[in-house]
Order: structure tokens, then sequence, then C-alpha cells
């Protein structure tokens, strides 16, 4: 079994920690991995995007083609449908439908909104749900927990063990409160 | 045995680690900069005493490792592949000398230019210099060949190159960790005639080096990781010959796998250390209907294998354009090259707008080109000379405010230049590291020639946009400038806060209006950098 998922946002949303959990969870579980990080010019507050491929088959390229993402996973509506040409058929939008704006042609927020419902997709207020959750810093971990079910090739319960472990040395009050946030998403996934 | 999740870079830092290295010597540049700061915090490498603070540019960390492995140890040089054309002479230069302990030279090519000004492919430097070149299709072979390459450098007793691209060089995989090597001896080299390169000495050792060539090109087909993988599909069907470099190969390899009912048959040389294993191809071409090459960058290996066929002959690549000319090879434009074109399922969105990088809310940066900006309305000709850093992003909008950007440090000598043939205001934008790097001679000609131009050091007091490493010249601007020649009341130091304003227009026009070289540091501490201090900071305090 194969999943390609892509990892995107705005420069400093940190995609690269969810990345790094979910990189965490398959080393862990001995499946193969691939990812092709952004680095450089690009963080200053433009579009990132990470490659994450996951396979218990090896895995050749570092980037994946066209048309065959499973999960798209953005920390920003628009952003997710940057890579829509990648999505496969099978595959879904895991998204925050909180806009960031930070250019002054940012599309009509609605128009956006409904094209995004328009497509295969779960999404969410992650950021109100993290100051619901009194954690603001956890809202990437709620993205997370909504994409889990859709990860597949690694279980729920893999991805939340590698929660605790990448914030273990951050101390017990962090991971609780990055834990909460991931569960929380877990719940609010349609699967 | 040991897996740890890497980066290709990371491969690189700890596959160098363990071949016994003694010193990592570079100059921050994408996507070669986490090789030296994984040495710089990697335990081990700490343990050990591996050298490795960042250098003032390519050639100072190029001749700095050339010295090291002169006293019979080994040493790695790091940089983008625009960081080969600023130590090439010394790099080609130790082709000629050679070298005692074992030296890697590593260029990180950027096809596409994600975060360059152009796509030179750093093969042609090696080509040029007439050594080896290794370059690794995945992370395990990046760490693999770092051991590899030590020893061919020194059993042949030449520098050696590894090439890697940006797709590579940041893209993470799990890596089969080795056993570490101790560290070489201090040896230093005792044959002088082999080191000094007055004339009758240069033309021994190039004879030499010539002489080498056979041993090198034996090397590369004795390589393990240059195989000839043949895929049969069909009895019947033709055969295709493909030639895939480095990372080139996994897209050929990926885009096979996806084609159904596939009755071509393919017989595949991978190609991860040079000089060409040319025998390999002329089989190939004898065995298929044509050749294509995969590779990613400029198309030097294609040229190479025309010059091995028959005019009449099928070599395909980008020349041909069956790849692109220009831009990194991805999944999608080999898989064409195949004969299938994979495409989009979904329209594309309807709602989109591009989001190009900026500079941060808050950056002195900003501050300095606001005053720029005002100051240069008054004056017809002004023209704001660049240079290379986050501070070029001040040529995008809202400021608009560059002329130019070249190379580093070229904003000081263009605006020499421009000032030289007339124009007026000739106003140079450069930042500290930058200055440090490439921009002291240039200034130093302004100086001598009384040159009328008005450079700007917008110091954050950091190498800011490959991710805030040390600047070679903190703390000695004002010194530097005085020390070239610039006169004390024209070095001018401002704080680039909007409260600032009206003093920072007021001093611009004072020193656009100077007859003269004048400097203007504006200085305040890198954001990113500063917030990074604080946490360290809070980190001590709680300890």
């Amino acid at each position: 079994m194969k999943k390609d998922i892509i990892l995107c946002g705005v420069g400093g949303q940190g995609i690269l920690s969810i990345a790094t959990i979910i990189g965490e969870a398959a080393t862990e579980a001995g499946i193969y991995l691939k990812q092709a990080e952004v680095h450089g010019m690009s963080q200053r507050g433009g579009d990132v995007q990470s490659n994450l491929r996951l396979s218990t088959d090896p895995i050749w390229s570092d980037q994946i083609p066209t048309g065959e993402t499973d999960v798209i996973i953005s920390m920003e509506p628009m952003e997710a449908l940057r890579y829509i040409a990648y999505l496969s058929p099978e595959g879904t939008i895991v998204t925050n439908n909180k806009p960031f704006i930070n250019i002054p042609n940012y599309p009509d927020e609605s128009a956006l909104k409904s094209e995004l419902e328009q497509l295969p997709n779960v999404q969410l207020d992650i950021e109100a749900i993290a100051t619901e959750l009194k954690s603001p810093k956890s809202a990437n971990m709620v993205l997370l927990g909504m994409a889990a079910p859709y990860i597949e090739v690694l279980s729920v319960d893999q991805l939340r063990k590698a929660v605790s472990v990448i914030f273990a040395r951050k101390g017990e009050a962090v991971v609780e409160a990055n834990l909460k946030a991931f569960d929380r998403g877990v719940e609010a996934s349609k699967k | 045995m040991e897996k740890r999740l890497l980066l290709g870079d990371e491969a690189i830092a700890l596959g160098a680690i363990h071949a016994g290295l003694s010193g990592v010597y570079a100059y921050p540049g994408t996507p070669s900069t986490e090789i030296t700061e994984f040495i710089q915090t990697n335990k081990e490498a700490i343990e050990k005493g591996i050298r490795s603070r960042w250098c003032t540019n390519e050639k100072t960390a190029m001749e700095a490792a050339l010295g090291m492995s002169y006293c019979g140890k080994r040493a790695l040089v790091c940089m983008k592949h625009v960081g080969m054309n600023v130590c090439a002479d010394a790099f080609v230069n130790s082709a000629i000398t050679g070298v005692n302990g074992g030296l890697v030279v590593l260029a990180a090519d950027d096809p596409s230019m994600h975060s360059s000004q152009n796509e030179q492919d750093s093969r042609f430097y090696g080509k040029f210099a007439m050594i080896p070149i290794f370059e690794p299709s995945n992370q395990q072979e990046a760490y693999d060949m770092m051991s590899k390459a030590f020893d061919l450098s020194e059993r042949l007793k030449e520098p050696v190159l590894l090439r890697v691209v940006t797709r590579l060089a940041h893209s993470r995989a799990a890596v089969a960790i080795g056993s570490a090597s101790a560290q070489n001896q201090l040896a230093p080299a005792t044959d002088n005639a082999h080191w000094v390169l007055l004339p009758g000495n240069a033309r021994r050792n190039y004879l030499d080096l010539i002489d080498k060539q056979d041993d090198m090109l034996k090397a590369s087909y004795e390589s393990t990781t240059n195989d000839m993988v043949t895929i049969n599909n069909s009895d019947n069907g033709k055969w295709i010959g493909i030639v895939a470099c480095g990372i080139g190969y996994n897209y050929v390899r990926e885009a096979l796998n996806g084609i159904k009912n596939n009755e071509n048959n393919y017989m595949i040389l991978k190609v991860t250390q040079y000089p060409l294993p040319t025998e390999a191809i002329q089989k190939m071409a004898a065995a298929c209907k044509s050749i294509l090459v995969v590779e990613d960058g400029q198309p030097v290996v294609e040229e190479d294998v025309k010059k091995l066929v028959n005019v009449s002959y099928k070599v395909e690549g980008r020349l041909t354009g069956k790849l692109p000319r220009t831009g990194e090879l991805n999944p999608d434009n080999v898989s064409l090259a195949l004969s299938k074109e994979n495409k989009p399922v979904f329209d594309p969105a309807q709602n989109m707008a591009g989001r190009p990088p900026q500079l941060c809310q808050g950056c002195g940066h900003r501050d300095v080109y606001a005053a720029i900006g005002e100051v240069v309305k008054e004056y017809e000709n002004a023209r704001v000379f660049g240079d290379i850093g986050c501070y070029t992003l001040g040529a995008l909008p809202p400021f608009k405010a560059l002329a130019s950007c070249v190379d580093m440090g070229a904003s000081i000598t263009m605006a020499k230049g421009a000032a030289d043939a007339g124009l007026w205001p000739a106003i140079a934008v450069i930042g500290d590291s930058t200055f440090t790097h490439s921009g002291m001679t240039g200034l130093l000609d302004a100086v001598n020639d009384k040159s009328n131009v008005t450079i700007i050091i917008s110091d954050n007091l950091t190498t800011g946009m490959t991710g805030g490493q040390d600047s070679a010249g903190l703390n000695k601007y004002e010194a530097i400038c005085l020390g070239l020649g610039v006169e004390p009341e024209h070095v001018r130091v401002v704080v680039p806060l909007p409260k600032n304003m009206p003093e920072i227009t007021q001093i611009l026009r004072e020193e656009i209006n100077y007859k003269g070289v004048s400097v203007i540091i504006p200085r305040r501490e890198c954001i990113q950098v500063a917030a990074r201090h604080a946490r360290e900071r809070a980190k001590q305090n709680n300890k």
C-alpha cells in the first residue's frame, strides 16, 4: 500500500512539524518514506509545500506525479487549491478553512469556499479549535488529527504515539495539549 | 543496522563525519547550507573536534580545505552551484597541485532556480578540472559515497567533486548508518614541486593529471552504483536505451512502473560516477534503437553521448526537446519523455493567486527600502544596484527599488562602473554577510578611484536568507570601511526603524550629495534571529 501526501501552507505556518511527526511514525512502523521539503527564499511568507510519500514498497521518486496525491493536508484554504492538479480521483483535501491573507489580490473568500466545497474535502477552522482548547500553538495538530484517518498506511494510533514522542522533550504539559488537539481533529474528521 | 531519517544534505554530512573528516569549509547557500549546519551541531563531530565554522566566501573555504588536505587530513568544501564560480581559481588549480589528504568538493545545484539566479551545472566544472565526479541518486548513496569519494581522492591524489541537486539535498529518507573511521594523522606534504605551481612544475603536474584520466575512467567502470539494468517486457518489443544520471534514474523507474501494458524493453544505465563510462554506452547503442538521456541540470551527458555514436543515431534529451530544455526534472516530464502523459483529474483552481516570498513584517530591510524609496524620487536618474540576500526582495512590490541583482558583491562594483559612466546618484544596497563575502574589494576600487557612489550596507547581524548563520564581519563593518579608506565623516550608522525615518532620509540625501564614496550602515538584528536568540536566552535562564 502507498499514500502520497502533499503538505502545504504559507511559510512559517509549521507544515514541517506535521511532516516530522508523520516521519517519526513511518520510521517506527518500518515503512518506506520520502519527503521533499522547501527551504530557502520561499520560506519568507510565500507558498510552501512538502511532498511526503509513504509506502510498504520501495519508493523511487522524491516528488509525486500529477494526479496521484491521496491527501492534500493544508494549513490554508487557497494553498490547498494550488496543488489540485496533483490530487488523485480518490484523493481528499484536508484543510484549515481560515484564509491567511498577506497578499493584496487574495481571491473572494466565499467563492474560494464554494470552490473548495465542490471537491472531496474536510475543513475546519483549526485555529479557533486550538484557541478553544487553550493551546493556540497546536492548531497544526488539530489538522494532523483531521488527516490521520486518511493516511491509512499508518494507523491513527501510530500517528498519535508519534505526537507524544516528538513533543516529549518539551515536557508533559505540551504533550498533553498536542494530543488533545490531535484527538479533537480525529473526532472532527468525516472518516 | 541503525537507520536514520536524513535529508540528502544530512546524509552527506554524516557520511563525511564517518569517513574520518577533519574539517568542513563552507559559505551558506541554498541548497547546501544544511550540510555544514549538521556538522556544526552533530555530537559526534563536536567530540571529534571537526572544524566547522562558516567561512567568509567559497574561495577562502576551498583554499583552507586544500591547506588541510596538504597536511594529510580529510577536508570537505560545501557550496551552492554559483559558489563554484567564486572558488573556481582555487578549485581548478587544486587539480593541478593534486591533494594529500582526501578532498571532496560538494556543489549543490539548483535546477529550476528555486533560490538562485541561474541553473549552471557543476558537472561542467568537474570535467573542466578533469577530476572524478560523484552524483548520488538517493540519500543512502549520498551517505555511502562520502567514504568512497575520500578514498578515491586519496588513491588518485586528486580532489573529487560531489554534485547533488535541490531535490536530493532537501529530501528526507531512511539511511542505514555504517561504522565511523578515524581521522588521518597530521602528515604535511613534502613534495614542494607538486605544490608550487611555477610554470615548470605546473607543466609536469598537468601531464600527471592527464595520465590519471585512465585511472579515473577505470574507477567509473568499477563503481558499484554505475549499474546497467535491463527491463525485458516482451520478446518482440523494441529496445530503448536510457542513460539516467543521479536522481533522474528515480524518475525513470517511477515512470516505467506507471506504464500499463508496456511492450518496450529497456536498457538503463544509472550514472552516479564520472568520467562517463563510455564503453557501457557504446554497448547500449549497439543493442538499442535509440538512447534517451535523463539528467537534471544542463545537457552535459547528452552532448557526450552524441559524440560516442554515429551522426545518424537517435540520441534524445534536453537538446532535442524530448525533455524540457530548462528547469528541473520531475516525474511528469520524464514520464512524458517515455510516452506516458500524467494528466490532472480535477479542473485548475479558479480562486487562486500567486504568493511570492516577501520581507518579514518588522524587518529592518523594509525600513531601509522605505527610506530609499522616498529619497530617490527626488533625483531624476537615481539607480539602486542590488545584491544577493533577503533584501533582493526589495525588487518586488511594494518597494520595486532595485535596478539590478547579479552576483555576490556586484551592487558596489556596478554602482561604481555606473558612476564612472556618469550616472548620479549611483546607490548600492548590500547585506553585511554579502559585503564581507565579495563587497570589500569593490569598495577599495571605489575608494581608490574616488567614485561618486553611495553604498548602503544593510546590516542585520546575520546571514539571513539561508536561515541566520554567523556573519563573518560582525561588529567590524565601520572598521573595515575606514581601513579601506572611506573618510570617517562619510561612514554613517543608523537604526532602521519607522520612527527614525526623518534622520535616515536626511543622511541619505547628504551622502548622495557628497561627491565621493560614502557608506551608510543601517543596523538592526534580523527579527527571525532576534526571536531565536530570545528563545535561547529564555532557555538559559530556565536552567
